[in-house]
């Protein structure tokens, strides 16, 4: 077969179809790469963390947080790690977050994917109000839900007595014996993980989850009719429809209509 | 001694900033030295001045980031300073996947691919503009910045400062790849950073200037520089290299024995254009 020149039209089409092709190809890889990356969601943030969402876009993953912390507690995630990449995490159990007063690592950030304003009482930065994650406590590995006496993450709680408190029962088991059984408060933990680094046990009983994993929503159907604040809720509730074969007719139709057969 | 120092003077110096920022930046992580803190994707220097990479900045714009101020200020020093000594000299004075392809050229050479492969090259180095508009286009859709995520350099620069992983993977990958696939095929043709900086350095004021008068037509300029389409003057011509994808390595210059390329300031290199 001869080999025939192609013309300028010809080739232009070529070259367009190429680029189309190579640049779907490639924008599918790298898109379905970065969904992949950024998917782990059990990652616990410093202080004044974006809600991961907004933190993945906005976090430049400089490493500024990680400098400024006095504890070797932050990292970057490192490729390996399966966690999304070059963005700042800490590990509790290895070295939780000392809460230092002073939050050095917010006000570096360049971007504003740790939010002063959200760690800032009364125009005073206030490490009190961050929410880096929640303490679960694993009730089956607990030993001071086995009877047996234990109280260090209660002690070493930094916001001691109000993000854990230790609540006493009788242990019928004995019948002469106390559980003291930790409580964690999901309004005044922080997520430091000081707990979860304190915990006894060989794998900690108590452990941070990032808040949107260790807590469930009651949503707006569920209202404490005791409690005036709760009651606003309500006003968010909405009413739900649901269309089926039945609800064409009336309910008390609907309910009647099938008597018929009765007799 | 001195013919040493003239023919590799501007490497040395490469070197020798691509390597002392390395130090800075691992030393503010590893003993606290405030010099310059951060990594090449946003930095402070002496504690005062934020510099942040002004195209991972515009990958958030688009994945829908609100720019805080420091950012922003950080986004306009670094803008202004690579406005003025040439965009691109960001890759070849401070961005260390440098040293790995300009190593994986210098070996390329040595082992005769460049032979084997004769002088066209399989693939354009526009490549490098449409990956930069698709990484525009992926973090509009995906909401993240798209090329931050996969970055061979800052994975590499963040691995060197923050501890490493499997971040030589991407040198050995970066490596092998323009060594055996690609002539200059990550700086010269993929890299959207490089493309970023080489729309930016269009309009910078230090450029490299032929002297067409000087010139024996040895061509060893062109058979060293990285970007070699933008010496298009050589022998022809007495014109500064007005592309922004010239890196302002100056390896053209100290390879030259007939001082036919020198640096010069834009404004100036055209006036000499003009005969003013």
């Amino acid at each position: 077969m001869k080999k025939q020149a192609l013309s300028d039209r010809r080739k232009f089409i070529l070259n367009m179809a190429r680029g189309v092709g190579l640049a779907t190809m490639g924008g599918f890889i790298w898109s379905a790469y970065v969904d992949e990356v950024t998917a782990s969601s059990l990652m616990l943030r410093p202080p004044g963390a974006l809600v991961e969402s907004d933190f993945l876009k906005t976090c430049i993953k400089c490493g500024l947080c990680v400098e400024a912390c006095p504890y070797d507690t932050l990292m970057l995630a490192k490729p390996g790690d399966n966690k999304p990449l070059g963005t700042p995490y800490f590990v509790p159990r290895d070295m939780p977050c000392y809460m230092c007063p002073d939050i050095p690592c917010v006000p570096v950030c360049p971007t504003g994917a740790l939010d002063e304003s959200s760690v800032t009482t009364n125009g005073v930065l206030d490490i009190n109000v961050a929410d880096m994650g929640l303490a679960v406590v694993d009730e089956e590995s607990c030993i001071a839900f086995w009877g047996i006496q234990c109280d260090a993450c209660y002690r070493a709680c930094p916001i001691l007595g109000e993000a854990i408190t230790i609540e006493y029962q009788k242990n019928e088991r004995t019948g002469k014996h106390a559980f003291m059984k930790p409580i964690v408060h999901s309004d005044a933990c922080t997520g430091c993980g000081m707990c979860e680094r304190a915990c006894v046990t060989e794998k900690p009983a108590i452990f941070i989850l990032p808040r949107e994993n260790a807590m469930g929503k009651a949503g707006d159907y569920y209202i404490k009719g005791w409690d005036k604040e709760d009651e606003r809720r309500l006003e968010n509730a909405k009413e739900i429809k649901t269309t089926t074969k039945i609800s064409e007719k009336s309910a008390i139709d609907s309910l009647n209509g099938s008597l018929e057969d009765l007799y | 001694m001195v013919r040493l120092w003239n023919s590799y003077r501007y490497l040395f110096m490469r070197r020798f900033t691509q390597i002392i920022l390395l130090v800075l930046y691992f030393g503010a992580n590893a003993w606290g030295w405030t010099l310059i803190q951060g990594n090449l994707s946003s930095s402070l220097i002496l504690g005062v001045i934020p510099m942040s990479d002004p195209y991972a900045a515009l990958q958030m714009l688009f994945a829908g980031a609100t720019l805080a101020t420091d950012l922003l200020i950080g986004v306009g020093v670094a803008t202004a300073f690579y406005f003025l000594i040439g965009g691109r000299a960001f890759c070849s004075w401070v961005c260390p996947i440098n040293m790995v392809t300009d190593f994986a050229a210098f070996v390329r050479e040595l082992i005769g691919m460049n032979r084997l492969t004769g002088i066209k090259q399989p693939a354009s180095r526009n490549l490098r503009y449409w990956v930069l508009a698709l990484s525009l286009v992926i973090s509009a859709i995906m909401g993240v910045t798209a090329f931050e995520f996969i970055s061979p350099i800052s994975m590499v620069h963040r691995g060197i400062v923050f501890g490493m992983g499997f971040g030589w993977a991407a040198v050995v990958i970066i490596f092998l790849f323009d060594l055996f696939v690609l002539k200059n095929g990550w700086c010269g043709h993929i890299c959207p950073l490089g493309g970023f900086y080489s729309l930016l350095s269009k309009f910078s004021l230090i450029r490299v200037t032929h002297l067409e008068e000087n010139c024996t037509l040895c061509m060893k300029c062109k058979v060293v520089c990285p970007e070699n389409q933008v010496l298009h003057m050589i022998g022809k011509k007495s014109l500064p290299v007005l592309s922004g994808e010239c890196t302002n390595c100056a390896r053209c210059i100290e390879v030259c024995d007939d001082d036919a390329l020198e640096f010069s300031i834009r404004s100036m290199a055209q006036n000499k254009k003009t005969g003013e």
